[in-house]
């Protein structure tokens, strides 16, 4: 049962790789395989390359951009679930479960109605995400309970649905002609509209943030055991929670600012990650990071080619995630049945 | 050095589970906690153990008190053992005996060459080394309990504190466990253990301490504090005692 890390950090990165291809070669104008090295080979060296300015500019300014928000979007949400699922000891958990998602939405949502511009609505949702998060720590510290776990993923579910009827409301109260859809096409997740600027502000905080959780891997291991047990161990649970929280966080809302609600990815890639290094932290991170990545620019390119308009990303995660989640949450009452009979 | 609970006041913040409790191991002893469901055992062990702040009083080991050590260090001192359960991921045994190491190494820190060698020894030391690349939730009870202990003692620390450790187990492997227990006591570790069967507390431990709804009903040597009339007492319960006419050994029969 035990799987080798390195053949599976290699199938990883193999779908990255077949994802990067697929992405810059596959549209509406196709670029041929020689085009895309050389016009990638003249950008690394700096020598003009040979390639028509059209393909440079779909390479470098059209595609380019997408590509690297798609695999930084996925591999911070694979990072966040991942991470997130060890801490809360559940292997069906989200990086929304702290209501980082539904903080994004709101602020967003209100970005929009405020006409804000996208810049304004990216910092909003940001910070809604954020703050949102936040609300849901330090209510939950504030219960005092003999299990803390417990107490925030009760207080994540009653806050999310909380900002979900401010989401309601905005809508409802929003220019039906003008708002109402740009907030409907937003909840939807896009990476369509990403440029080059889009880039800066995404990276910073999703390399920060999954720098800080692939640091701390090798304690995330002990983090997934009972409170009690975690304790004992030696590690200071509490302040290490929140450094935990606080990197998922920064992570899941600057992905959600940039691309919008997909959901899924942070629930179904740390699961196939799983089944191919097994579910020791140390391994787990990193091979969720590049396959969060390189699935989610497989979902994109199918979005962006599968049909004469874009289909929007949240809603093609949904239709892959969906059928996962239902085998997942098979095979783990399969060993729930197995556990308790041994 | 000693652990040891003075005058300790133990429950959690909406409840005082027990008052006036002293409890003292020493090491190279094993201490058993009896007592019937509810009358505080678990409280009282995760009080000694730091998880839990007692309400009043104080834990102190080696003179040094509880309150002032850091967790890190605390770990090297005192190792849990829980009761047995089966986590949610599954890791292997390898991985599981490693995380005794966490309070050896720091925040960042992967584990090091000896943090492996001293995994591989404490697999050994139990005779489970053909498990470490096993997945923890796919062996038996049994295995998982020595899995367990090898755990703790990969923490190598002074004293080794476990919650039921034969609960759960089959008949052989119950001898096992506390054969383990003896032998860690032996090479001079402190044990308190707590158990619902007065005859591991016979078969293990040096002394036993009995405890009903958060009150010290007795302490002292297992022979001497264990007798019917004050089983029969202690849960509220009828009981038998059978004596070995050949050895001498004694046991309990409840009911």
């Amino acid at each position: 049962m035990t799987r080798a890390f390195l053949p599976g950090l290699t199938v990883a990165l193999g779908v990255l790789a077949l994802g990067l291809l697929v992405a810059f070669t596959v549209g509406r104008y196709p670029v041929s395989l020689t085009e895309l090295v050389d016009v990638l080979l003249a950008r690394l060296t700096g020598r003009p390359s040979g390639a028509p300015a059209a393909v440079e500019n779909v390479v470098l300014l059209v595609r380019g951009p997408r590509v690297i928000a798609a695999v930084m979007v996925g591999a911070a949400l694979a990072v966040a679930g991942t991470a997130f699922q060890g801490l809360f000891r559940n292997p069906l958990v989200s990086p929304d479960i702290l209501g980082a998602s539904s903080g994004a939405a709101l602020g967003a949502v209100l970005g929009i109605y405020f006409t804000l511009g996208v810049i304004g609505i990216e910092v909003l949702a940001f910070a809604g995400g954020l703050i949102a998060v936040a609300a849901v720590y330090v209510i939950g510290s504030l219960l005092q309970s003999r299990d803390p776990i417990l107490v925030l993923v009760l207080t994540g579910v009653v806050v999310g649905a909380l900002l979900g009827a401010g989401v309601g409301l905005v809508k409802y109260l929003a220019d039906p002609y003008n708002q109402l859809p740009a907030m409907t096409f937003w909840l939807l997740g896009s990476l369509a509209a990403t440029t080059v600027s889009d880039l800066v502000p995404l990276t910073v905080p999703i390399v920060l943030g999954t720098a800080v959780l692939v640091a701390l891997r090798w304690r995330l291991n002990v983090m997934s055991l009972p409170e009690d047990e975690a304790r004992a161990l030696g590690v200071a649970t509490g302040p290490l929670r929140i450094a935990i929280v606080t990197a998922a966080t920064l992570v899941t809302s600057a992905s959600v600012a940039t691309s919008g609600i997909i959901g899924w990815v942070g629930l179904v890639v740390p699961h196939l990650a799983r089944a191919l290094v097994g579910p020791d932290f140390p391994r787990l991170i990193p091979t969720a990071a590049v396959l969060g990545g390189g699935y989610l620019l497989l979902i994109d390119t199918l979005a962006r080619t599968a049909a004469p308009v874009e289909i929007p990303l949240g809603i093609l995660t949904a239709v892959i995630g969906t059928p996962f989640l239902h085998l997942a949450a098979g095979r783990h009452a399969a060993d729930l049945v197995v556990s308790t009979r041994s | 050095m000693t652990l040891a609970g003075r005058d300790l006041t133990i429950g959690y913040s909406d409840r005082v589970v027990g008052r006036g409790l002293n409890v003292a191991l020493a090491q190279g002893e094993v201490l058993a906690l009896l007592g019937p469901n509810g009358g505080g055992k678990t409280t009282l062990l995760k009080t000694l153990l730091g998880i839990l702040n007692p309400r009043a009083g104080e834990v102190a080991i080696g003179g040094r008190s509880l309150a002032g050590i850091s967790i890190r260090e605390r770990a090297r001192l005192i190792a849990y053992v829980p009761q047995v359960h089966v986590p949610t991921f599954a890791f292997t045994v390898e991985s599981v005996v490693l995380m005794g190491r966490t309070a050896h190494g720091t925040l960042f820190s992967r584990p090091s060459a000896n943090d492996r060698a001293v995994a591989t020894r404490v697999l050994e030391q139990f005779g489970i080394p053909h498990l470490a690349a096993r997945p923890y939730t796919m062996i038996s009870g049994g295995e998982r309990q020595l899995v367990l202990l090898a755990r703790a003692l990969a923490q190598e620390p002074q004293f080794v504190v476990l919650d039921e450790p034969t609960a759960s187990l089959d008949f052989g492997n119950q001898g096992k466990v506390m054969r383990e227990i003896r032998a860690l006591a032996g090479a001079g570790h402190g044990i308190l253990f707590t158990t619902h069967d007065p005859n591991h507390a016979l078969r293990a431990a040096d002394r036993a301490y009995l405890l009903r709804e958060g009150e010290r009903i007795a302490e002292g040597p297992v022979g001497a504090v264990l007798t019917r009339e004050r089983l029969e007492d202690l849960y509220r319960a009828p009981v038998e005692k059978l004596t070995d006419t050949a050895t001498g050994v004694s046991a309990f029969l409840p009911g």
